[in-house]
Parts: structure tokens; sequence; C-alpha cells
């Protein structure tokens, strides 16, 4: 699964309540999470998501199994999001939902282009190019389904 | 020889593996989602209805219309699936687990971040998201990557006024954020013992703060009996040689009361240090600290005096209330000036029945302190119930001493 995209930068330790307040998590609107997504962080990230790739520092998605912090980003319009290491149940969320992950250490440069590879395992930002930590062969299964919903179609 | 998490999940740490789910569960906040997902599988059965539990807890009773219409969707789906069904009320997820349904050695999995904390139980209980759950309605198994684990090796007693949740603040503060990640801990050694199942549960709850998959203590005599408790009868669970990936040593005697400020977990200082900050709420409840225990160790603190700051306790459950009822507990607290309110999560996401606003603080007992997870631009402070207790009294943060809890 290929992606690229610019880079937005954020910090470590970016807990699920910063992506997705508890206050927006009553309705099953996507569209309202993306709007809100990262609104405690900057209230404008929302809006500047689409057709980037988030770069974040270590244990992104850390916090409460809320899934609509990976579905947010995604119907935000983020390509993927690369972390030197993510939370674990974010990092299953986002596998299951169809949001790329890619697990490794990039120097983060804001509007730098990010471009990433899951299948051969790699993350590039203005060519300098990094290995990402491998995905398990069922990740990559549910990640190239488009998620674990088709994935679990197909299989059954 | 092996870790308690690799005998429960058969196989050796860094394998993945198939396993059934014993126990299922998921909330009005995951489950709404798992339904949705659920649905889009094409599923029409839950394969383990048995095993599967719906709890009413996190925003219950429904503070807007929304959440009603959302909350009513599910509660037909729980009862058409004949799903075990837990209203709004009934208490939170994670204590209603823990009174009578989970047994050592089992695999327990909820659409919930804390159900580490039915690693108390010596059983291998970790949270996933709704989707996962969704697929776990469908198939009654998952997959996992089975988890080095970090021992925590217990010696000592609680002296003073430190209880438990001292020592879950200690391990947060000690590993990080993310020192357990991908991780178990285990808590082993002589000072297990001495802290009872209520304080296992808090200390395994907490777990998920230093990223951890899952916090387990082994079943010994006081599992076995608490169990029979309930009429369930439990093996003990012997520790074998095993390879630790990290070891983290806590005296318990060593430890003083310590508090996590705004807005990181592993933020810990001791309450002295902050001692004379001023409060515009105490909040005393969750799957942390809402036990029958808190709630009597907060009663003996607030005995015969009166709160000088807005005292929020909710029980985290209704069994937990009734008994607290029964034995003057409740009486207590209201008398001290303290609001009662309905067993559940309360406030502690943010949502409902005590949103701080801009600027105010909160001592709070739950696990989390992120920025504005209680509200817009307040913040919270984490203690055990001792502090919040003696704090609540002074309306700042104070410093609890044996004499108060006693
Ligand atoms: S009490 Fe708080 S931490 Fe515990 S399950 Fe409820 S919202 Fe989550």
């Amino acid at each position: 699964m290929y992606g690229e995209g610019r880079a937005i930068c954020v910090g470590r330790d970016m807990d699920t309540d910063r992506i997705i307040a508890g206050r927006y998590l009553r309705t099953k609107d996507k569209n309202l999470w993306a709007a809100h997504v990262f609104e405690d962080l900057d209230p404008t990230l929302a809006g500047r998501l689409r057709g980037t790739v988030v770069i974040a520092g270590a244990n992104m998605g850390c916090g409460s199994s809320r899934e609509q912090a990976a579905i947010a980003l995604k119907a935000a319009g983020v390509a993927g999001v690369i972390a030197p290491s993510f939370a674990r149940i974010f990092f299953r969320n986002a596998i299951n939902i169809g949001l790329p992950l890619v697990e490794c250490q990039v120097s983060c440069r804001e509007g730098a282009w990010v471009r990433f590879n899951l299948e051969e395992g790699w993350a590039d930002v203005n060519g300098q190019r990094c290995t990402a930590r491998p995905l398990s062969p069922r990740m990559l299964e549910i990640i190239k389904a488009g998620g674990l919903v088709a994935y679990w179609r197909n299989h059954r | 020889m092996a870790t308690l998490s690799e005998r429960i999940l058969g196989g050796p740490a860094g394998t993945y593996v198939d396993v059934r789910v014993d126990r299922a569960f998921a909330h009005d906040g995951t489950g709404v989602l798992a339904r949705e997902a659920w649905c889009e599988m094409g599923c029409q059965d839950v394969r383990n209805p048995g095993g599967t539990y719906i709890f009413f807890d996190h925003i219950a009773p429904a503070n807007t219309g929304t959440t009603a219409t959302l909350q009513a969707e599910l509660r037909s789906f729980a009862m058409a699936r004949g799903l075990h069904f837990s209203d709004v009320g009934g208490g939170i997820c994670h204590q209603l687990m823990a009174e009578g349904i989970v047994l050592p050695g089992e695999v327990v999995v909820g659409a919930d971040s804390h159900t580490c904390t039915l690693g108390a139980f010596g059983a291998f209980a970790t949270g996933v998201g709704a989707t996962d759950m969704a697929a776990i309605w469908a198939s009654g198994g998952t997959w996992f990557r089975v988890p080095e684990t970090i021992a925590i090796r217990l010696t000592g007693d609680f002296t003073g006024a430190s209880e438990a949740k001292d020592l879950a603040l200690a391990c947060v503060r000690d590993l990080g954020m993310d020192g357990a990640n991908y991780r178990a801990l285990e808590f082993i050694g002589d000072g297990v013992e001495g802290i009872p199942i209520s304080g296992r549960l808090t200390c395994s709850n907490m777990a998920v703060e230093a990223g951890a998959k899952a916090g387990l203590f082994y079943a010994d005599n006081e599992t076995v009996s608490y169990l029979a408790g309930y009429g369930l009868s439990a093996a003990l669970q012997e520790r074998e040689d095993c390879t630790y990936v990290g070891e983290l040593d806590m005296n318990l005697s060593d430890l003083q009361p310590l508090i996590a400020s705004h807005h990181r977990v592993d933020k810990v200082q001791k309450v002295a240090d902050l001692a004379g900050t001023p409060l515009d709420q105490v909040f005393v409840g969750t799957c942390t600290n809402g036990r029958l225990d808190d709630l009597e160790r907060l009663a003996r603190i607030l005995h015969r005096k009166k709160v000088r700051v807005r005292t929020i306790v909710v029980p985290a459950s209704r069994r937990t209330l009734q008994e607290a009822t029964r034995s003057g507990v409740v009486d207590a607290l209201l008398s001290a000036g303290c609001i009662v309110g309905v067993p559940g999560c309360g406030p502690c996401l943010g949502a409902h029945m005590g949103v701080l606003g801009e600027g105010e603080v909160c001592l709070s007992t739950a696990n989390r302190n992120f920025t504005n997870r209680m509200g817009v631009g307040g913040e919270i402070l984490l203690s055990s119930v001792a502090t919040a207790g003696v704090s609540a009294l002074r309306g700042e943060v104070a410093v609890p001493e044996a004499a108060d809890v006693r």
C-alpha cells in the first residue's frame, strides 16, 4: 500500500482525547469527527489535513480505545500516519479501519514531501528513506483489504 | 517456563496467536460503533452470546436526545441477541466484570482501554477498539501478539496513608507513559499478599497508562476467597521461572502519597510538593477508585466534617452503592456535603455530571489527566482516595496522614 503527501507534524504522547475529544463521541457522523480532529491541539488543523501525512512523536494515539480517533484522521483525508511508536489499541484500530500506519523514526519537517509503502516497509521524507517495522502478514492482509470489515467479508 | 500471559495465550512472547475469547464486553460508547461495524460485516448472530456483555456506563443516563437514541439502538441489539445487558445505573463495565464474572486464566477482551483492570484476577484482559469487538462478536475469537512481560516486584507493606493508587502512580512514573507499550506487566513478590483485590484492580487498571497491554496478578488465596464470595470456585496460579524483559522493584513501605499533575499521568510527584494548590472540584469514583473500600475510606476521613469544595462521589456499581448505603457510608458522605451520583463513569470522560470550566482544577481519583479531558480549559490532578478526602476538607491539595484514614 503506497501513500504520499505533505507532512503535518504533531508531538509525542498524542492521546486520543486530543485527536478527538470525548465531547464529540456521541454521534455516528464521521464528518463531524473529521471537522473536530486535533481541535484541542490546534483548531485550524482539521481544515488542513486533506492529502497530508501526519508525522507524530512516540506513543501516538495513547489513552482511550476510541476508534473515532483513527476514523477522524481517515475521514479528514490523512493519507497515513508515521511515528516511531504507536499505542497498541490505536495501532490495531487504524489497521482495522484501513488507515495506513508506518512505524519508523523520521525527522519531521512541516510541509516536507512524504512517501511510504507498507508492503515494502519504508517511509521517505524529502528523499531520505527509513525502514519501517514490518507489519505481520495478517495486518498487511487486513490493510490491503481496506480494513477488517472488508477482510471479514472476503474471508467468510 | 512461561509468563502468565504466555501461559494463557498459549505461545511464547513475540509470536502471533489466535485465541478464543472467554468474555467480551463493550459499553455505550464503543458498543454503538461496534454494532455499526458488525452490521457492515453482514453478520446475523453473535457467536458466543453467553460470554458477551454490554454495559451502559459512560454517559448514563443519557445527556442529550442523540445519546439516548444511540443507546436505544444498542439496547435493542443486546436484548434481541440475548447478550448480558446492564442498563443505566448498573455501574462501570470493568467493576461489573469484577463482581463475580471474570475468572483466573480467562481471555477477556473489552472495547475499552481499561479492560486491563481484570488482570487483577490472573486473567489475560486487554482492550480493543470497536471493529475488533465486532469481529469477536462474529467469530468468538481474535488474534494477539503475545506480549513480553515486565515484572513489578513488590516488597513491604503500605504505611501511613499510602494505598494501592500511590503504587499505581509510582509505576507509571517509573515506566513512563509508553514504557510498557506492547508489553504486559506482572505484579509479583511478597508485597502482593497484603494488597486486597480492590487495590489490585487499581494497579491493573493503570497498567495501560504506561502503555501496557495487560497488567496481571497471579491468583492467590485472596483471589480465591474473593471469588468464593460470589459463589465461584477458582484455582491458584503458581508462578514459574520465566524471562522478563524488564523488572521494577517497589518497596511499598517507602511509598508516599503521590499526585500526577496536569496533563501527563507520568508527571508524578509527592503530594507534599503540590500542597496548598486551590481546588474547584474533587471527584472520587471511576474504575480506578470507585469501589466500596474507597468510599469507606473517604467516609472515615470526612466523618463529622464538611467539605470545602464541591465533591462528587460516584460509586463504581449499584452493588457498591447499595452496600455503602446499608453501612451508613452514603449518609456520612451526604452529611459531609458530598454529591453522590449514579453508578457509572460520572464526569471521568468529561461528557456530563461534573464537567470543568475554563481554568478550574479538579483533584480526581481517576486514571487520566489529559488536556481538556474533563472540560475545555480544566486541569486534572490524579491522586489516591486518602489524598482526595483530606484535600476536599481543605479546599486545596493536602497531604493525608495515617491518622486521617484510620
Ligand atoms: S470510569 Fe473513566 S476510565 Fe473508567 S471506564 Fe469509565 S470513562 Fe473509562
